[in-house]
């Protein structure tokens, strides 16, 4: 089984270098190879599994609470700007 | 000096420190103290913690000891952990002291917040000591992980002390605190207290909150803890467990009083022991640890439970499950560190991470969903109803906790498959979601050894009762590593 390691690291933006490719489509291969074993298993009528003591629909009452100032919410930040995070442009000015 | 006589912290407990502080044997200042200087002493040996914050937890202490001198004992008996220096593990989230998941992603991250555990260990009265070691992102079973370099085991330096908890294994083990903080996602607390002679336990889903603690696969994520006894982690587990309205997975479940049945002994108890859980194989260096469960076994035999073979037939697929289940779930959590609010950006990801992310981003694509990760939930439910069939016939499972002893720095490092198979043991408790309590068995080959009791959902008064029976018994923790 052959992965198209470029294209997954894009999906994930991530920034994989050449000899990470190479060692990425060798690991992954031999990682997927060895969960096939599932194709073993009868799940025809099985449901899935994915919250496991049962809980459904948990809410709670919608109060405002005290939460993060701005200044702490933009305390870990390495660019800023009046009081807003500063990210780079998404659009491109025509 | 004769203080520090008194105060023998390789033989403290929780328990006797409690009773120490309120009759004033010694201050909390002077606990706090006597671990900072044995961490300033040896962690560069062990590598145990990233970050000692050590003005923070002398300021604790202080206040403390204030609290001992100020208040009554009724009033005292709010804070059940008054004055005791605990770890954290490095993912959970403290305010004003950095945050770093083990990962350089986050060198620089000190938390505007508390998670939900660390405000209820500090309401309680807890010492926080330091931030320990860990696998960058909760990512292995070694410790080797770490982007800020590998913990070493107290009981033989060139061995790994498992992972992903690997630092607070180590400050429990090596006597620089006497509770540390843990996560298991798959493992990460039973496999590091099996390999360094501490109680590790892995709480039901649910039990306590993860809200603040740094995700790593959402429905498996559990938040436990190191002690040296089954008692400490039964005191530790009632401060930590409960619902939280941050986490919507905590049920309005009561927490009981863990200590309550503490002693009740496991007279008339049926114990099953799963035939698929077959360790150590054949290899000769391995019978060593064979030995030990059989051991422990018998121990429990002549306490009066009842051993009943059981089968848990889904056990085979567990690994596969798990890391499609788990990276496809990492993948999702990772997404968001992008260095934008906080951290650095998507290039600092180290190599393990950045093999989940593309593992899980593949499972989860266009095409493969279905073939994945639908199929992967599917045999979770499976792994699940083995479970709960075996609990209709048995009060609790007994298991070996790895496949095999502790191994060498580095022996792993090039066969991740290898590394996530240590595993095996541990992971369907994650699918399954039931909590698993590892107590030391002894020693092989001059390295420690665990098993795991497992319960029904909920049931962690129990292990806790069928631990402290042996326990009782045999009396390993009283055994120190030589540093």
């Amino acid at each position: 089984m052959k992965i198209d390691v470029k294209h997954v690291a894009k999906l994930a933006n991530l920034t994989l270098t050449e000899d990470e490719i190479k060692k990425f489509e060798g690991q992954l291969s031999s990682i997927l190879e060895y969960v096939e074993t599932l194709k073993e298993v009868d799940t025809d009528d099985v449901k899935e599994t994915s919250q496991v003591t049962g809980l459904e629909n948990v809410t709670r009452e919608d109060e405002t609470t005290p939460s993060l100032t701005l200044e702490q919410a933009l305390s870990n930040t390495k660019s800023s700007q009046n009081g807003n995070f500063k990210v780079k442009a998404v659009f491109k000015e025509s | 000096m004769t203080r520090k006589k008194i105060m023998d912290i390789k033989s403290l407990t929780i328990a006797q420190a409690k009773k120490d502080l309120q009759e004033k044997k010694y201050s909390s200042v002077e606990l706090t103290t006597a671990y900072l200087d044995r961490i300033e002493k040896l962690n560069p040996t062990l590598n145990a913690f990233i970050t000692v914050s050590k003005a923070e937890a002398l300021e604790q202490a202080k206040k403390a000891d204030e609290q001992f001198s100020n208040l009554t004992i009724e009033q005292l008996s709010n804070y059940p952990l008054l004055g005791i220096p605990i770890a954290l593990k490095d993912i959970y989230s403290t305010i004003g002291i950095r945050t770093t998941a083990g990962s350089t992603v986050l060198e620089n991250y000190v938390p505007p917040f508390d998670a939900t555990v660390v405000k209820k260990l500090k309401d309680a009265g807890t010492i926080i000591i330091g931030k320990t070691n860990l696998d960058a992102w909760a990512h292995g079973s070694s410790g080797e992980n770490s982007e800020f370099g590998p913990t070493k085991n107290p009981w033989n330096t060139a061995y790994v002390p498992g992972g992903s908890s690997s630092g607070s294994a180590v400050a429990v083990a090596a006597d620089f605190a006497l509770a540390a903080s843990g996560t298991d996602t798959g493992g990460s607390i039973r496999l590091p207290a099996s390999f360094t002679n501490t109680v590790g336990l892995k709480p039901t889903y649910g039990r306590v909150s993860r809200a603040g603690i740094i995700s790593m696969s959402s429905s498996m994520d559990t938040i436990g803890h190191f002690t040296k006894t089954v008692e400490d982690s039964a005191l530790y587990l009632s401060v930590s467990a409960g619902q939280d309205p941050m986490d919507a997975t905590t049920p309005d479940q009561p927490v009981p009083d863990y200590l309550k049945n503490l002693t009740k002994g496991v007279k008339g108890l049926k114990i099953g022991i799963p035939l698929e859980f077959n360790p150590f194989e054949d290899e000769p260096t391995r019978q060593a640890n064979k030995m030990k469960m059989k051991e422990a076994l018998n121990v429990l035999s002549k306490l009066g439970a009842e051993m009943v073979e059981i089968s848990l037939p889904h056990t085979e697929y567990a690994i596969a499950v798990y890391y499609i289940i788990q990276p496809s779930e990492v993948s999702s959590n990772l997404a968001r560190f992008d260095g934008i609010r906080f951290g650095n950006d998507r290039s600092s990801f180290g190599e393990e991470a950045k093999r989940r992310i593309m593992l899980g981003t593949y499972t989860l694509s266009a095409g493969y969903y279905d073939a994945y990760y639908k199929k992967a939930m599917k045999v979770r439910t499976l792994i699940k109803k083995d479970f709960d069939e075996a609990f209709k016939k048995v009060d609790a499972i007994i298991a070996p906790v790895s496949p095999t002893p502790p191994w060498k720095l580095g022996e792993k490092n090039d066969d991740p498959l290898a590394m996530y198979l240590s595993d095996i043991y541990t992971v369907t408790a994650n699918l399954s979601g039931n909590p698993g309590l590892a107590v030391p068995i002894g020693f092989a080959n001059e390295l420690p050894v665990g098993m795991q009791i497992i319960g029904p959902h909920f049931s962690e008064e129990l292990l806790f009762q069928i631990g402290h029976a042996y326990e009782q018994e045999t009396k390993w923790f009283e055994k120190r590593p030589n540093i």
